[in-house]
C-alpha cells in the first residue's frame, strides 16, 4: 500500500493500481475537507446574523 | 511479486512419480505428517477437513473382475510453474497478501503462515486440491508435541498450508554446502520426507533443469504424464504410468482425444 | 420552547409503540445472527460447514449478491449527477440507503469469512496488486467510504439535526459537490463490481470459472458490472415497492419508477445478449480446450442444465423484456414479476459463479462436491437483512428518504 512496505515495487502494476487507488482517496479526502472547511467558515459567516437557510 | 534472479542456471525442482511402483501403503504421508508437524484430528472421518500435504487418491478402471485395475496416485502440490511457465501458478497472482509466492530459485511455492489471513482464494484457484486449512487450533496428543520437528512451525487455526517440498531441508542443504564453501547442491543432499519413505522408490525427487539427476531423464520418459496438464498449470510432479486408463483418467479429454495427442489451446502470456 | 419534532414536517409515521414492535422483531433477528457471528469469531471456521473443497461457499454468494443488488446505488448515481436524468433524484436516497445497508453488510460478511480477522489489514497494507481480490477490497472499502458521504446529507436532513447550523451548512455543501462523490463512486463501482467477476474468472484452474481475457481482465469482469448496473435498479424498485407495500402509501410518482424500470430493462436485454454469447464462447471454444463438454458442468441433479436456462431466459430475456415495453412496466403486475425475476437472476449467477464453481470436479476421478451451510453461516448470512430492515425502517420514519411523499400523501 506504500512504498515503504517491501513487497512494494516501482513497477506498472503497482503505479497504475495504487495511482488509481490514491487518486480516488484525495478527491473523497478533498471534497470532504472543502465541505466541513466551506461549513465552518458559512457558519461563522452567519453567526451575527440569525442563522439563514438557503 | 519478488523480482527474477539472473541467476545462471536456476533450479526448477520437481519429482516422479512411479504409478505403477505405487501400492498405496501410505508411507510418504506418514513420513510426510511427522516431518512437517501436519495435524491432524481425532476423527479423521471426514477426508474434506483433513490436512495432508501429500495424500494418495485411489482409482480404479471401472471394470468388473477380474479385468479391475486399481491405481494409487499420491498427490502433494504440484509446485507449478503456471500459465507461460514463469512464476504464475493458479494460486500465487490470486493471494490478496502476498502470503503465497513462487520462488524463481527453487521454483517452489511459498505459504508464509503469518501473512495468511485466511481467505481461502488460493483454494479456490487450486484444481488439485493440495492446499488445506487449518479449520481448528492444531492439537497433538500429550506428549507428541515433543517430537514435532523443531526445524517446521506449526501452523495457527484459521490460515492455509500445503506441501513446500520440505523446503526446510533444502535451506539446511544450502547452509551446510555453504559452510563448506560449495555453490551446488548434490543429487542426495535435499530430498523430501515423502521421497525417502517411500518403500518402493516410486518417489524420485531432484532439480528437473539437472541433467544429472534422476528426475530429468525420468520426466522425459513416454511413460511421463502430468495431472490435469491441458489447464497449463504446469505442475512439476510428473507421474509415470504405463496404464492406458491411468493415463487418459489424469487429465479431462473428450471423447474422441487421445492423451498425448493434445495441443495446448492457451497463448503463453502473463 | 418546544423540541424540533424527531419526524419530518408534513408527513405522517405509525405510532411509537407501533414502531417498537416492529424493531423489536427485526432486532431479535439481528440478535440471532449476531450470536451466530460470535460463535464465528471465537470459536472459529469450524463453526461452519465448509471444508477444503468448498473454501468459498454461502457467504461469498452473500457478498457478491448484496454488492450487486446495491448497484442500483452507483448507478442511479452515474444517471442523476453524470447524465442529469432528474427524475432520479426522487428514488436515488433510497438507492444509496440501500447502497449503504448492501456494502457494509458485504465488508461485514468477509470479516466473519476469514480465518484471521485480525489480519483483515494485510490485504491493505501488504497488498498484492495482481489479485482480483485485492482489487474488490480496497475499491469496497472506498466505495463505502463514498455512499456514507452520501449518505450524510440526508441523515443530517432530520429536523433536529437540521437545526444545527454547522450541520445544516454540511448537509447543503456535501449536496453541492455530490457529483464528484458520485462520479468516483462510479469509477470505483466499475473497478470493484468487474473484479468481483474476474475473481472467478481468472481461474484457470477452474474450467467452469475461466473465461477468456481482454488484456487482464476476464469476460466475467465486464459481465459482472454490466449486470449490477441492469439488476441492481430492479433491487431498488422492489425496496421501494415493498416500503409502500408496509407502509400502506404511495412514496414514488409512477414515472420515475417506469423511467427507472426502462433503463434497467434495457441493461438487461444488452447484458443477457453478452451473456449468451459469452456462453456460448465459453461452451464451444474455452471448456472443449480444456476437455470438456458443457453437459460435463451440468451433470449433477442439483446443478442441471436448467440453472442455465433459468439465469439466462427465465430471469433474463423475460424481464429485460417486459421492462423495455411501455405496457410491460405499466402494467403492476408484470412490472412486479420483471424486477423479482430479475433480483433471483442475478442473485442466481452470482450463486452459480461462486457456488458451482466450487461443485464442479476437474479430476475425471472425482465426484460432485455436495454442501449445505450450517445453521451459523444461515445466520450471520441473515443477519444483514434484519440489519438492513432496521436501517431501512430508522431512515423511512425519521429522514425525508422519499422526496414525493409529502405530495402524494398530504395531510391536512
Amino acid at each position: 500500500m506504500f512504498p515503504f512496505c517491501f513487497e512494494w515495487a516501482w513497477d506498472i502494476s503497482h503505479i497504475v493500481f495504487m495511482g488509481g487507488l490514491w487518486y480516488a482517496l484525495s478527491i473523497i479526502g478533498a471534497g470532504m475537507t472543502f465541505a466541513i472547511v466551506k461549513s465552518v467558515f458559512d457558519c461563522a459567516g452567519h453567526d451575527d446574523q440569525d442563522h439563514g437557510h438557503h | 511479486m519478488k523480482e527474477k534472479n539472473d541467476y545462471k542456471q536456476a533450479k526448477r525442482y520437481g519429482m516422479v512419480i512411479d504409478l505403477d511402483k505405487c501400492t498405496g501403503c501410505g508411507a510418504c504421508m506418514v513420513g510426510c505428517y511427522s516431518e512437517n508437524n501436519v495435524p491432524f484430528k481425532a476423527d479423521e472421518t471426514n477426508k474434506l477437513d483433513s490436512i495432508n500435504w501429500i495424500r494418495i487418491f485411489k482409482i480404479t478402471n471401472d471394470k468388473p473382475y477380474p479385468e479391475t485395475e486399481t491405481c494409487y496416485i499420491p498427490m502433494p502440490c504440484m509446485q507449478c510453474d503456471g500459465v507461460g511457465k514463469h512464476g504464475h501458478p493458479p494460486c500465487v497472482s490470486v493471494c490478496p497478501a502476498v502470503a503465497t509466492d513462487y520462488d524463481y530459485d527453487t521454483g517452489i511455492i511459498s505459504q508464509i503462515y503469518t501473512r495468511c489471513f485466511g481467505c481461502r482464494y488460493c483454494m479456490a484457484a487450486c484444481p488439485y486440491h493440495a492446499r488445506k486449512f487449518n479449520w481448528w487450533d492444531p492439537v497433538w496428543p500429550a506428549d507428541m508435541e515433543k517430537y514435532l520437528n523443531p526445524k517446521v512451525s506449526p501452523r495457527m487455526r484459521g490460515v492455509v498450508e500445503k506441501c513446500s517440498f520440505c523446503f526446510h531441508r533444502y535451506q539446511q542443504a544450502r547452509d551446510k554446502a555453504y559452510l563448506e564453501k560449495r555453490e551446488e547442491l548434490a543429487e542426495n543432499e535435499y530430498q523430501t520426507a515423502c521421497a525417502e519413505a517411500c518403500p518402493t522408490g516410486a518417489i524420485t525427487f531432484g532439480d528437473l533443469n539437472n541433467k544429472n539427476h534422476a528426475v530429468y531423464k525420468l520426466k522425459n520418459s513416454p511413460k511421463a504424464f502430468r495431472l490435469l496438464e491441458r489447464l497449463n498449470t504446469n505442475p512439476k510432479v510428473y507421474y509415470l504410468t504405463s496404464k492406458k486408463w491411468v493415463r487418459r483418467a489424469g487429465d479431462n479429454y473428450l471423447t474422441h482425444e487421445e492423451p498425448g495427442k493434445i495441443k495446448n489451446n492457451m497463448k503463453e502470456h502473463h | 420552547m418546544n423540541e424540533t419534532p424527531l419526524i419530518p414536517a408534513g408527513v405522517k409515521r405509525c405510532s411509537k409503540w407501533q414502531f417498537s414492535l416492529w424493531m423489536a422483531a427485526a432486532t431479535a433477528v439481528l440478535l440471532w445472527g449476531v450470536y451466530a457471528m460470535y460463535l464465528i469469531w471465537y470459536k472459529g471456521l469450524n463453526q461452519t460447514n465448509m471444508n477444503d473443497a468448498y473454501g468459498f461457499a454461502l457467504w461469498i454468494w452473500a457478498d457478491l449478491a448484496v454488492i450487486a443488488l446495491g448497484g442500483g446505488a452507483f448507478f442511479s448515481g452515474f444517471l442523476t449527477y453524470i447524465i442529469n436524468k432528474n427524475e432520479l433524484k426522487n428514488i436515488i436516497n433510497l438507492a444509496v440507503v440501500i447502497g449503504f445497508i448492501c456494502y457494509s453488510s458485504a465488508l461485514l460478511i468477509l470479516a466473519i469469512d476469514v480465518g484471521q480477522p485480525l489480519r483483515a489489514w494485510f490485504i491493505f497494507w501488504h497488498a498484492n496488486v495482481h489479485s482480483m481480490l485485492t482489487e474488490v477490497a480496497f475499491c469496497l472499502s472506498c466505495y463505502f467510504a463514498v455512499l456514507t458521504i452520501e449518505f450524510i446529507p440526508l441523515i443530517l436532513e432530520n429536523p433536529r439535526l437540521d437545526k444545527k447550523p454547522f450541520l445544516h451548512h454540511l448537509s447543503h455543501n456535501m449536496h453541492g459537490i455530490m457529483a464528484i462523490f458520485a462520479a468516483t463512486g462510479v469509477f470505483l463501482s466499475f473497478f470493484h463490481q468487474g473484479s468481483l467477476g474476474g475473481v472467478a474468472g481468472v481461474l484457470y484452474g477452474r474450467p467452469f470459472a475461466f473465461r477468456e481475457h481482454i488484456l487482464i481482465w476476464p469476460f466475467t469482469f465486464f459481465l459482472f458490472t454490466w449486470s449490477a448496473a441492469a439488476y441492481g435498479p430492479c433491487f431498488t424498485i422492489l425496496v421501494t415497492k415493498i416500503t409502500e407495500l408496509i407502509t400502506r402509501k404511495k412514496l414514488v410518482k409512477d414515472n420515475v419508477i417506469h423511467l427507472f424500470a426502462k433503463i434497467s430493462g434495457w441493461m438487461i436485454i444488452t447484458y443477457i445478449i453478452a451473456k449468451t454469447i459469452d456462453t456460448i464462447y465459453w461452451a464451444f471454444v474455452t471448456a472443449p480446450g480444456f476437455g470438456f463438454t458443457l453437459m460435463d458442468f451440468y451433470a449433477s441433479s442439483t446443478y442441471n442444465i436448467g440453472l442455465l436456462f433459468a439465469e439466462i431466459v427465465i430471469c433474463g430475456f423475460i424481464p429485460g423484456l417486459i421492462l423495455i415495453t411501455k405496457r410491460g412496466r405499466e402494467n403492476s403486475f408484470l412490472l412486479m414479476s420483471a424486477i423479482i425475476l430479475g433480483v433471483i437472476g442475478v442473485s442466481l449467477n452470482r450463486w452459480v459463479m461462486v457456488l458451482q464453481v466450487m461443485a464442479v470436479p476437474v479430476f475425471s476421478f472425482n465426484e460432485w462436491y455436495t454442501y449445505m451451510p450450517s445453521w451459523q453461516e444461515v445466520a450471520t448470512t441473515v443477519l444483514p437483512v434484519a440489519y438492513g430492515i432496521i436501517v431501512i425502517s430508522l431512515a423511512h420514519r425519521y429522514l425525508p428518504v422519499f422526496p414525493q411523499e409529502k405530495e402524494l400523501n398530504p395531510i391536512d
